[in-house]
Formats: C-alpha cells, sequence, structure tokens
C-alpha cells in the first residue's frame, strides 16, 4: 500500500467548513428565535420598521435554524458518514466544494431577501424563485458528490445511516421542486403554479415532509453513526432498520393534510392524512428504540459522557415529539390544538430537543476529529451547554402546552346563551407570562449554543486540520 | 362538485393508501420470520467504519403489536369515515354535517334563552338587565373587532355611540343593518363637479356646511357646484339615510376631517362596508343585539 497515495485519505476539507458554520448559523438562527419570541411578548420591540416587524424576522428565524443550521449539520455529517461506512473518500470533491459556497450564497441571500419582504408566501418556502433555482443546482450537485461516494463505495452493504441521508436528499429536491413551482413575474416577485386548496395541500404536503424528510430521515442518518460511535456499541436491529425505513419513508409522504383539518381541503384527503399520520407513529419509535436500545450495555458512559447525554437526550426528544404528532394528527385533538401555541411546543419539542441535540452531540464528536485533537477543548462547556439546553427546552415546551391548552379552551368556552365566554384579546392576555417564560426559556438555548461557538473556535485554535487515512484493510460487510 | 377530475383517481387514491398500509404490514411479518427470534444478539456480520457492528436482534414484540394496531385502527376508520376516494364511509360522516349539526343542536339549547326576548319590543329588551348582559357579550364577540370594544369605532368604522347614523337609528333599522349588512358606496365625483379648483370650492363649501374652517369665497363659489352632490347628499347637505349617504352638516367625518381629506373623497369615492351577519347570529340573537346597540345613542 502507497502511504503517499492521496486515495488513502479521506477528504473532510468541506466537511471542516460545514461544521463551523453549522455552530455559527445555529447561533444566528436561535438568536433570531429569542428575538422574535420577545417580540411576541413584547410588540414594541418590533421597532416600527418593516425589516425588523415579525412578520420578516420570524421566516428568517425558521430559515436560519432549518436550513442553514440543519442544512449545514446535515451536510457536514452526511459527507463525514458516507466516506467512512463506505470506506471511500468523496466522489467529486470539486463539486463538494461548491456545494459548500452554493449553500452558504443561498443562506445569504435568504438573509438578505427576507428581511426586505421578498417573499413566496409559503411558510418554510418562502424564498424567491432565483434563490429557489440556485438551491435547486446545489442540491443536484449535493446528490451527485453524495451518491457518487455510494456508488464507489469498499464495502458490499450500503449502512442504514446512509439509507436514510439518501432518502432525505431525494426527497427535499422532489418537495422543493414540486413545492416552490412558480411563474416569475419579475426578479424577485412569482406567483405559485397552484391555486386555492391545492396550493394548500401541495404547501403542507411539503411542510410536513419538510419535518419528515430534512428535520427527521436527515438527523436519522446522523443518529445511525453519530450513538454507535460514541457509545461503542453494536447497532441493535438490522431488521428492525429496514421495517422503521420503509413504514417511515411511506407514511410520511402523506401525512401533511393533517395541517389542514376542518378546512376546504375534502374530507377525504383530511382522513387519509390523519390515518397515515397514526401509523407513522411505530416507524417513527422504531428510530427511537434503535437508537436507544444500542445504548444498552453502555448507560454507565452518560455519567461522565456529555456529548453521549446529548444523544440519548434527543432520541427521548424524538420519541416523544413522535408520540405527540400523531395524537395531534387525530380530527378531535387537533380541533383544540390547531391555531394554538401548542403547534408551535410540538415543533421546538422536535427541533430543539431532536434536531438541535442530535446535531450538537454529532458536531462535539466531529470537531475534535476532524482537527486532530483528542476531544473539545473544553468537556464543562459541553456539560454546561448540556443543562442549558436541556433546562431551556423543557421550559419552552411546557410554557407553550399550558399557553396552546389554555388557548384552545378559551376560544371554544361557550355561555348559556351561545356567545363566547372569553373574547380573543382575553386568550393573548392569558398567553402573555408563557411568552415571557418560552423566551426565558430560548435566551437558555441559545446561551448554550453560544458557549458552543466559543468551545468549537477554541479547539480548532488548538488543533490544526488532519488528513484521516482510510483504513486499507477491508473489514467484511 | 366531485374532487375527482376522471373516474380514475378514486381508484388511485384508495390502491395507494390500502396498498400502503398492506405494504407495511408485509415488510413487517417478512423481516420479522426472515430470522429465527430466538437468536437475540445474533449479529448480521456487516461492520462499518471499523468498529460499528450491526446486529439483528429480533424487533420489540410490544412495538410490532402497536404497528398492526395503528395499521388495523387506520383501515376501520376508513371503513367509517371517508377517505378512500369517493367512498362516503359507512356513517356518512362529513365535516359540513358535523358543523350544521352543532350549530343546530347550540341553536336549539339557547332558543329558550332568548324566546322570552323576541316578543318584546326593542326598547323594552334594552331596559331588560340580562338581555344586556347578553348584548354586550354579543357585541364583544362579534362587533367589538371593528367598531371597539367602547363602540366609540375608528376611521372607517363608524361610531356606534354618537347617535349618528348612516341608515337610521332605530332598532329595526339596526337589526337590518346587523343582518344584511351594509354596502356604502360613493362614486368618484370629480368629472360631475368640474375642475380641480371646483373640486376644491366644493370642498370648501362642504366644510362651510358644519362651521369647519373655510375660506368663506372659495366655500360661495363651491356651493353651485355642489349641485352634483345634492342628489344623494341632499341640497342641504343633511345625507339621505335611504342610501346611507352621510350627513355633511353635523361635523363627524368617518373617513378623515378637513379640506385634503374631503377633496380625496371628491376625486376618488369610496366603498365601505358592513358584513352580514345574518347567517352566524340567530334572527333572535340580532334582537338583543340590536337592543344594545340601540341603547348606546337612547340611554336616558
Amino acid at each position: 500500500m502507497s502511504t503517499n497515495n492521496v486515495e488513502t485519505f479521506y477528504d473532510d476539507y468541506v466537511i471542516r467548513r460545514f461544521s463551523v458554520m453549522a455552530v455559527v448559523w445555529g447561533v444566528v438562527g436561535m438568536l433570531l428565535g429569542v428575538i422574535v419570541a420577545a417580540q411576541l411578548a413584547f410588540p414594541e420591540l418590533n421597532l416600527g420598521l418593516p425589516w425588523t416587524s415579525f412578520g420578516r424576522l420570524r421566516p428568517l428565524h425558521t430559515n436560519a435554524v432549518i436550513f442553514a443550521f440543519g442544512g449545514c449539520a446535515l451536510f457536514a455529517t452526511s459527507y463525514y458518514v458516507v466516506q467512512r461506512t463506505s470506506q471511500t473518500k468523496l466522489a467529486f470533491p470539486l463539486l463538494a466544494r461548491y456545494t459548500f459556497w452554493g449553500y452558504q450564497a443561498v443562506i445569504i441571500a435568504a438573509a438578505i431577501s427576507l428581511p426586505l419582504g421578498y417573499t413566496q408566501g409559503k411558510e418554510y418556502a418562502e424564498l424567491e424563485w432565483p434563490i429557489d433555482l440556485l438551491l435547486l443546482v446545489v442540491w443536484v450537485m449535493y446528490a451527485i458528490v453524495f451518491f457518487g461516494t455510494i456508488a464507489q463505495r469498499k464495502i458490499k452493504h450500503i449502512y442504514v445511516a446512509n439509507w436514510f441521508y439518501g432518502a432525505f436528499i431525494i426527497v427535499v429536491a422532489i418537495l422543493h421542486i414540486v413545492n416552490s413551482a412558480a411563474i416569475p413575474a419579475e426578479w424577485m416577485k412569482s406567483y405559485s403554479a397552484y391555486a386555492g386548496v391545492q396550493d394548500a395541500m401541495v404547501q403542507w404536503w411539503y411542510g410536513h415532509n419538510a419535518v419528515g424528510f430534512f428535520l427527521t430521515a436527515g438527523f436519522l442518518g446522523m443518529m445511525y453513526y453519530f450513538v454507535p460511535k460514541q457509545a461503542e456499541r453494536p447497532i441493535y436491529s438490522y431488521r428492525l432498520s429496514i421495517v422503521h425505513f420503509w413504514g417511515l419513508i411511506f407514511t410520511y409522504m402523506w401525512a401533511g393534510s393533517h395541517h389542514l383539518h376542518y378546512t376546504a381541503l375534502p374530507d377525504w384527503t383530511q382522513s387519509v392524512g390523519m390515518v397515515l399520520s397514526l401509523i407513522l407513529l411505530a416507524p417513527s419509535w422504531g428510530g427511537m428504540i434503535n437508537g436507544m436500545m444500542t445504548m444498552s450495555g453502555a448507560w454507565h458512559k452518560l455519567r461522565d459522557d456529555p456529548i453521549l447525554r446529548f444523544l440519548i437526550v434527543s432520541l427521548s426528544f424524538y420519541g416523544m415529539s413522535t408520540f405527540e404528532g400523531p395524537m395531534m394528527a387525530i380530527k378531535t385533538v387537533n380541533a383544540l390544538s390547531h391555531y394554538t401555541d401548542w403547534t408551535v411546543g410540538h415543533v421546538h419539542s422536535g427541533a430543539l430537543g431532536w434536531v438541535g441535540f442530535i446535531s450538537m452531540g454529532s458536531l462535539y464528536f466531529l470537531v475534535p476529529r476532524l482537527w486532530g485533537v483528542k476531544q473539545m477543548y473544553s468537556k464543562k462547556a459541553i456539560e454546561l451547554h448540556f443543562w442549558l439546553a436541556t433546562i431551556g427546552v423543557v421550559l419552552y415546551i411546557t410554557a407553550m402546552w399550558i399557553s396552546g391548552v389554555t388557548a384552545g379552551l378559551m376560544w371554544r368556552a361557550m355561555n348559556d346563551d351561545g356567545t363566547l365566554t372569553y373574547t380573543f384579546v382575553e386568550s393573548v392576555k392569558a398567553m402573555h407570562p408563557f411568552y415571557v417564560i418560552r423566551m426565558i426559556g430560548g435566551l437558555m438555548y441559545v446561551s448554550g449554543m453560544i458557549i458552543m461557538l466559543w468551545n468549537v473556535i477554541k479547539t480548532v485554535q488548538m488543533g490544526q486540520a488532519t488528513r484521516a487515512r482510510i483504513p486499507s484493510t477491508v473489514v467484511h460487510a | 362538485m366531485s374532487d375527482f377530475t376522471s373516474d380514475f383517481w378514486p381508484y388511485f387514491i384508495s390502491a395507494i393508501v390500502i396498498g400502503g398500509i398492506v405494504f407495511c404490514m408485509t415488510v413487517l411479518f417478512i423481516t420479522s420470520k426472515s430470522h429465527d427470534p430466538a437468536h437475540t444478539g445474533e449479529s448480521t456480520g456487516h461492520v462499518y467504519d471499523e468498529d460499528i457492528v450491526e446486529m439483528n436482534n429480533p424487533m420489540p414484540r410490544w412495538w410490532m403489536w402497536m404497528f398492526i394496531i395503528t395499521c388495523v385502527f387506520g383501515v376501520i376508520y376508513l371503513f367509517l369515515y371517508p377517505g378512500l376516494g369517493t367512498y362516503a364511509g359507512k356513517l356518512g360522516w362529513t365535516q359540513v354535517k358535523q358543523y350544521e349539526q352543532e350549530v343546530k343542536e347550540t341553536n336549539d339549547r339557547i332558543a329558550p334563552i332568548y324566546a322570552k326576548f323576541a316578543s318584546m319590543s326593542g326598547e323594552e329588551v334594552a331596559q331588560d338587565p340580562k338581555a344586556m348582559a347578553i348584548g354586550e357579550r354579543l357585541f364583544m364577540n362579534n362587533c367589538s373587532q371593528c367598531h371597539g370594544s367602547d363602540a366609540h369605532g375608528s376611521r372607517g368604522f363608524p361610531n356606534l355611540t354618537d347617535n349618528d347614523w348612516l341608515y337610521g337609528g332605530a332598532h329595526e333599522t339596526i337589526k337590518e343593518t346587523i343582518t344584511n349588512g351594509r354596502n356604502g358606496m360613493m362614486p368618484p365625483m370629480a368629472a360631475a363637479v368640474g375642475s380641480p379648483e371646483d373640486v376644491k370650492n366644493v370642498a370648501h363649501y362642504v366644510l362651510s356646511l358644519s362651521n369647519s374652517e373655510h375660506e368663506a369665497s372659495r366655500a360661495a363659489l363651491g356651493k353651485e357646484k355642489f349641485v352634483a352632490c345634492a342628489a344623494c347628499h341632499g341640497p342641504d347637505g343633511k345625507g339621505n339615510q335611504a342610501i346611507g349617504a352621510p350627513n355633511l352638516t353635523d361635523d363627524i367625518w368617518l373617513h378623515g376631517a378637513g379640506e385634503a381629506a374631503i377633496i380625496h373623497r371628491i376625486n376618488n369615492g369610496l366603498n365601505n362596508k358592513m358584513p352580514a351577519q345574518g347567517s352566524r347570529l340567530t334572527p333572535e340573537q340580532i334582537h338583543v343585539l340590536a337592543a344594545y346597540v340601540w341603547l348606546f345613542s337612547n340611554a336616558k
């Protein structure tokens, strides 16, 4: 074996960049979250300016945390995992570098255009058509790199993490193309290709699958690599992986219409969405079980391994929010929860608890290895981050549960004479204290993220970019 | 109207939904059978990245049952409720029927409370403290969003307490307004009035009617051009409640006071709308609500 052959090293150049940017965008996106949370509690903080108003900053927050933070974490880990589990270097390394710069360009374009008020008006798909096209190009390059790497793998089987990453890449492409289809009117203005309730259905087919494939399938890919690695335990069950993967892929596709219960959407579409959302419970929990059971035999490590704690807590939140989701998809429950903060709480138990924690755990694993040091600069800081984030999430979601259920019950309370017991503004008043608690929870969560950024910078300064050798012995698989 | 553009789609939907559930169950059964479940701790022999070993433990029983039960529930639900294309479901449930039934049940339940007031005149209802408590709740639920919690309105939304009525303030008229709504329409009048100078003069004449600040010379010139306005607002400018033309002599300006606002109004006209509430409230509720609104201007 020749040792100076470039083929013998993994290509981690772009992974280092994506990892750092994931942390940077995490801080930015979560900070924006705290700002909009504060605006809900104290509307004066809109500052009376269009650029800083809730309506413009809120989509900036969601885009920043989902696509900038989450997206960079997915790019970094998928490029890392696909190389390691295929025992080969990235295919098309130049294309991989373009995906980094292209993706950052999309994020910057979003950060400029959203506060200026350019939007397609579709939740989580606000970006106007020229930015959409750029994203599409980046995504196709991403798919070529990822599947190209799979194609030249040195291992017979494709590892389960790559099934999930692969599904995430393919489905997000489909979702993006279909939902963003629009007729451009001018440079930053377009009209949706669909009208009325069809437009709403396409939007929520997209919206829920953004949750299902971007925020779930992609991060399950992360889970399937970093949990067994950090716990140093074997994956619990291959066949459970098969069943829950296919169950998840099929059922998520149909769940979107539960966002449109009791609307102009036809009854049959609502029912199908509700039924398949309920069936989604087991496939979702399959992933949680596989992760949790992989931990069995390593529970003692939780005592002094904060990274493992991030990973296990993320699985707990994943299990919790994927139980809550199917319940909320049931029509009678939805009649109470819809349009309330309960939905916001549910999303954040998934976003902060599951997506946030699994990404943080994975990045804490990744960063020291990418810069050739044994561990992160400060383990104490990871501990502190863990507790800030955990308490922050708990404050956030309990506040939103109480606020949401309170508002839902107030809205439906009726007097004997057929009038509503409470006016709308009374429900807003009742929600106010919980908005403040939510803001504090968010503040704690972003504080943890800022500590992480400091820790990552220190670690990077301490180490230096190190090339990792591809193991020469191909283990049979 | 059918939700489907052809007979093909209902079958397509049904086949995919049922086929998908069958697919999930098939994958579950085949995979659970493919190895002897007794072999707990058995490895697949797959090893990734040097040390990730993949076991092939049996799937937890309780989890498999959970999967099966949700699928069985799904099939039963789709048998009972609409879901499979054009199949209406055994129960014949629709959300429209559910809504209509809930509205009917509520209306039936509240009817006795309102029955007592329905036979009373508006003035009598207004003297009944219980009716006025209900009226206040109806107002807060349905009217305060535009007219304000104190009923003082705001620009474009009439003040209901000043005894100045566009369409009339009798109890019966207020009921009519609430039930069917109102569409106020003033056409752009610049062409009928004349030159921009004429428009300005008419504006000053209008201002003079309520003794607002104006230039007397312009008002004098504007008076003859006011003929164009008199068709609706009357020769004396006191308005016409039959068509909702506002009284211009009372210094109440729903859409803004002063020269500029009036010139804008003459040049551009205006459409204003009070939405009909007849389908949201019962006639008996409107009877009480109208008395509550009437009382604003008629309290002793």
